[in-house]
């Protein structure tokens, strides 16, 4: 009997549970008084926000022939960043594949890169690159190129070292040159899991793109500050309208097209 | 295989149509003259930045300003990892729920996932008004798209067993709830929440372009002023606090898997 119960696996100890949920609380009750956050003015303001609702409805439909061009614009600049971040991150992902490269110094920089360029977002890299280049496309493009190449070579690298070994062995055993090696035993593995990774990214880029006229990178966006700055709710309306629908057009082409691939 | 050709010739064709339409419009001359100088001094000031700013006794700096950041980013998560739990459940299958039911909730899901956060931000602040509060609250809108999508894929992942046992023995709805359901998805949700908060600390970086609170304000500001050495130290800034939250949160999740 006595054997027995020491046997028994102890139960989680409920202190630290406990600590971690009044931490969690503090910081929480941090938060709310740092961003002045109050039910009462969110009470108060949620007239201003039905007031806003109703403006909204109906979207004004006239209004889509104004913005089908700024439309197109956003999947244009969205296609080319998505295309020019494919094509660097094909090298910067075989540098950072640890079974292509055989130096860690090498793999470990290029990984380092790819986190930098991950952590700043799209929409503040629009905004630099606004300040460098001036308004337009080619800022907006360059943002998202940026922010293209950390996604698209972070997914590709982890999966380049997963690749099954055997073919690249096989070639190596035939004497293939480096250049071979990579055509026959490496492209054939990653090719479908790249387009897949560079349709993901292009989806992510399309709904980027659209608010990336905020601040002054083309597309779409721009109509935001320009009809909500006149109080023009119901033209608001439209271009959340025709955004959703492109979105949701282009996130469903491209899921059946990456079903596929994989 | 001749088909197979056929359709490769196809896919081609269409990819070169769609690389001349994209880039047939696109003006490269629109570039200013300036372009090569500022890109020096924005440089210049990522490596000379301005030291000063990181803390000032009174008002505005870096650091008020990223803690802003954050406490935007941890309100609008605690506010969508609360707010998604009914729809998770709504939106997950299960054997006892009509097909219709659960797909619906997944449509309303993906529908709140693609509003941007940054235009559900603007109307917030005509709601209640700029500032971090309408930042956290679009982020806590926004993120029940994707929150409550990943708790309802949790949901439907979960193991029958116990709760058809403890039904069996008679236990009531509530005890199902406490003793079978929250023990099983508790871990998944909490890691998901935290991944949510990750992302929500770079999205909370950009509201203050629109003047919804953080970082974002004094970051606009200095570029439309041209204080590149502000410029710089922020962007440091940014970049050291989403690294470190991303180190953090990466190291709980790893506790909790």
């Amino acid at each position: 009997m006595n054997a027995q119960t020491k046997q028994l696996p102890k139960p989680p100890g409920k202190l630290k549970h406990a600590l971690t949920f009044v931490i969690v609380l503090f910081l929480l009750w941090g938060s709310a008084v740092q961003t002045e956050a109050s039910f009462g003015r969110l009470i108060s303001g949620i007239p201003n926000m039905w007031d806003l609702l109703k403006e909204m409805f109906p979207p004004n439909w006239a209004y889509f022939d104004n913005i089908v061009n700024p439309m197109l614009d956003t999947i244009r600049m969205a296609i080319a960043g998505t295309t020019i971040g494919a094509i660097f991150a094909i090298p910067l992902s075989i540098l950072a594949a640890n079974n292509m490269v055989r130096s860690p110094w090498v793999y470990q920089i290029a990984r380092f890169i790819l986190n930098l360029l991950r952590t700043i977002p799209d929409l503040l890299l629009a905004a630099i690159f606004v300040a460098i280049f001036g308004l337009g496309l080619i800022p907006g493009i360059l943002a998202l190129a940026v922010f293209s190449v950390g996604l698209i070579a972070k997914l590709t690298y982890e999966s380049l070292e997963t690749i099954d070994r055997g073919p690249l062995e096989a070639m190596t055993s035939v004497g293939a040159s480096k250049l071979q090696w990579i055509a026959f035993g490496v492209v054939p593995q990653i090719l479908p899991h790249f387009i897949s990774y560079v349709l993901y990214t292009f989806e992510i880029n399309v709904r980027a793109a659209a608010v990336l006229g905020l601040v002054g990178a083309g597309g779409i966006g721009l109509y935001y500050e320009k009809t909500l700055g006149f109080l023009e709710y119901d033209k608001t309306n439209s271009i959340i309208l025709l955004t959703l629908a492109v979105v949701l057009a282009i996130d469903y082409f491209s899921t059946k097209l990456r079903e596929k691939l994989l | 295989m001749n088909r197979n050709r056929w359709l490769h010739w196809l896919i081609a064709i269409a990819l070169v149509l769609i690389y001349v339409w994209t880039f047939w419009d696109i003006r490269f001359s629109g570039i200013k003259e300036t372009a090569g100088k500022i890109t020096r001094s924005i440089i210049q000031g990522i490596f000379s930045p301005d030291w000063d700013y990181v803390y000032l006794p009174d008002g505005e700096d870096l650091l008020r300003g990223l803690l802003d950041t954050l406490a935007i980013a941890a309100l609008g998560t605690f506010i969508s990892a609360v707010l998604c739990i009914p729809f998770a459940f709504w939106a997950a299958a299960s054997r006892n729920k009509s097909m219709a039911l659960s797909g619906a909730g997944k449509f309303v899901l993906s529908f709140i996932r693609t509003f941007p956060e940054i235009v559900m931000a603007l109307l917030f602040i005509k709601a209640v008004g700029p500032g971090s509060f309408a930042g956290a609250l679009a982020l806590g809108l926004h993120s029940i798209g994707m929150l409550g999508k990943l708790f309802s894929e949790e949901v439907e992942n979960m193991d029958a067993g116990p709760t058809e046992a403890l039904i069996a023995t008679g236990a009531s709805r509530l005890q199902v709830l406490w003793f079978a359901v929250i023990p099983q998805v508790l871990p998944g949700f909490l890691s998901y929440t935290l991944y949510r908060f990750e992302i929500n600390v770079r999205s909370a970086t950009i509201l203050g372009i629109i003047g919804a609170g953080g970082i974002g304000t004094p970051l606009i500001f200095a570029l439309t002023t041209r204080h590149w050495d502000r410029v710089g130290i922020i962007l440091l800034g940014i970049i050291v606090t989403v690294t470190l939250i991303d180190l953090i949160s990466g190291y709980f999740r790893r506790k909790l898997a």
